[in-house]
């Protein structure tokens, strides 16, 4: 009689539907898998160590480096959680442009998401749409923030530039098409029959299960739970804002879909409620700490002078404490657990990965199912390795 | 604040002698608890009907050197049912270890493994404690306040052993 055995495959960390440098080691069973461990790290660039021995302004850069597809999200969550440390108020421009942005931002995000998902499964085309309009979207950050994918646009205490002119002309007229390209997307998968195939009952993951293994994000929702961290615990005046949360109801690759699909129109529908009541006033606190001060008073006046120096090679000192903040990054929910021991420095900056801790739960989606929805179900919970590896 | 949160009133009757200090800092809840009485305090705050808390956020360590024992490990609850969240924390010294509450949150095995990755803090009744940012044969625990920013391997090509 011949013998069986499992056999062992290394799938990553050069991979193309891997998202990045991941690797995993499946265990086989014919084409049943056994057993999935995924190994991480190939990107760790200790970026929590790094915050320790820079001052608060300085970290900002580095958040953008995270999540590299969300970057205006991630710098939102720290400055909100130094903004928490410091009790200062942010002025509502600089909020609304702030949720515009992120907004944006998670529509570019979720495009790439789109775009790579169905890549992985088989659908090419639609690579080529959503990088059409993704590029649309990181050519306003362009002009707004000066960079496409690391923009550092959030400053402690509000944003680092004001709209320049005309550029609310494009934002508005990629807001309007917007609607006409999803139609596009989804003509070419939501009915698609081999796309069901491939996502309806894969990669299942149960409500309960799902909170357990402390999955956020869209891929949460996905499994049916409402939580949402604009909704549960708004921050940046998302209270103000008219939209809902989608959610799934079975838990699989397919409900992951349609909840992000839906939740790229709801934040169209906020970058345009933003854009149509965008407040006037400064778009920087003007607590002496955190702001810098104008430059034209930087070039006549001494007092300004000094201050400007001060702040960019001392920063300041926050009070003793420890503050966590959680924002709806387009992955999940994106914690900043600051630390601070009086000093200019953070004494600890722990960061709340949601992609690391959505990877996690991976095997418990696939152990028992067939190797190629090990593909569907990665590209379903939407995993960026610069992020979960920090 | 006037009025005292549900849970942490819960605690200090179920648990009296294990409550170090409860300090709100910004409208944050900190409580303290004793390092034995870990496992029992995160079970009894997750199952218990009025508290629910489902949700393990986060779990990390901070490091407080020189202070002792230096360590802290931070757990980050959020009850789905209350909208709540509780940040509970336990002291630990060098070489000591604590117990895991990965049985209570699945969660809590990658986010102890990395605790034990980076910190070297050691978790009883993990399942799987091994590295996980770093490589298997890698020495020291990188955020702890005494090890370098600079890692004393930093201008040598990487090597692993195996």
């Amino acid at each position: 009689m011949a013998e069986t055995r499992l056999m062992t495959i290394n799938m990553g960390p050069q991979h193309p539907a891997t998202h990045g440098v991941l690797r995993l080691v499946l265990e086989l069973d014919g084409e049943v898998i056994v057993k999935v461990v995924p190994h991480i790290g190939h990107l760790h660039r200790g970026v929590e160590k790094l915050a320790e021995s820079k001052t608060y302004h300085q970290v900002i850069p580095l958040t953008d480096r995270l999540d590299y597809t969300n970057a205006m999200g991630n710098n939102l969550g720290y400055v909100l959680a130094v903004e928490k440390l410091l009790g200062i108020e942010v002025p509502k421009r600089a909020q609304y442009l702030r949720v515009m942005m992120t907004e944006l931002q998670r529509i570019a995000a979720h495009l790439i998401w789109l775009g790579t998902h169905a890549l992985d499964i088989g659908a090419m085309t639609l690579l080529f749409y959503n990088f059409r309009e993704r590029e649309e979207i990181l050519r306003i950050f362009e002009e707004v923030a000066g960079g496409r994918l690391t923009p550092t646009y959030m400053r402690i205490g509000g944003v680092s530039k004001d709209l320049p002119d005309g550029i609310d002309e494009e934002i508005r007229e990629f807001v309007q098409a917007f609607p006409d390209h999803m139609k596009e997307y989804e003509t070419l998968l939501t009915k698609n029959v081999i796309w069901l195939k491939r996502t309806k009952g894969v990669g299942i993951i149960s409500k309960e299960d799902a909170v357990n293994w402390g999955m956020t994000g869209p891929s949460l929702r996905g499994s049916g739970v409402k939580y949402d961290v604009r909704k549960a615990f708004p921050y940046s005046s998302y209270e103000e804002f008219d939209f809902d949360i989608p959610i799934g109801s079975v838990g699989d690759v397919y409900d992951r879909y349609i909840v992000r699909l839906r939740e790229m129109e709801w934040s169209n529908a906020i970058v345009e409620q933003a854009l149509e009541r965008l407040p006037k006033g400064p778009i920087l606190s003007d607590h002496p700490w955190v702001a810098l001060p104008p430059k034209d008073n930087v070039l006549k006046d001494i007092d300004a002078l000094i201050r400007q120096f001060k702040i960019a090679s001392e920063g300041f000192q926050p009070p003793k404490g420890e503050v966590y903040v959680g924002v709806e990054a387009s992955k999940g929910e994106l914690g900043y657990y600051l630390v601070s021991d009086g000093s200019n420095r953070p004494l600890r900056m722990r960061i709340r990965p949601p992609s690391f801790l959505n990877l996690s739960a991976l095997p418990k989606m696939v152990e028992g199912s067939l190797i190629a929805d090990v593909i569907s179900a990665i590209g379903s919970i939407d995993i960026v390795l610069g992020e979960i590896d920090r | 604040m006037a009025e005292i949160n549900l849970a942490v009133k819960k605690l200090q009757e179920k648990f009296p002698a294990s409550i170090v200090e409860v300090k709100t800092f910004r409208d944050e809840i900190n409580v303290t608890v004793q390092k034995g009485d870990i496992f029992e305090i995160c079970k009894f705050l997750y199952s218990d009907p009025d508290l629910q808390y489902q949700m393990l956020t986060d779990l990390c360590g901070v490091d407080y050197f020189p202070a002792h024992p230096r360590f802290e490990v931070v757990y980050l609850l959020f009850s789905m049912k209350n909208r709540e969240r509780l940040r509970l924390k336990a002291k630990v010294g060098e070489g000591e270890a604590i117990l895991s509450v990965e049985s209570v949150w699945k969660a809590a095995n990658w986010l102890e493994r990395e605790v034990y990755d980076l910190f070297g803090i050691h978790f009883v009744n993990h399942p799987d404690l091994r590295r996980i940012l770093l490589w298997d044969g890698f020495k020291g625990y990188p955020l702890r306040k005494d090890y370098p920013v600079e890692g004393p391997d930093f201008d040598k090509p990487f090597v692993p052993e195996v």
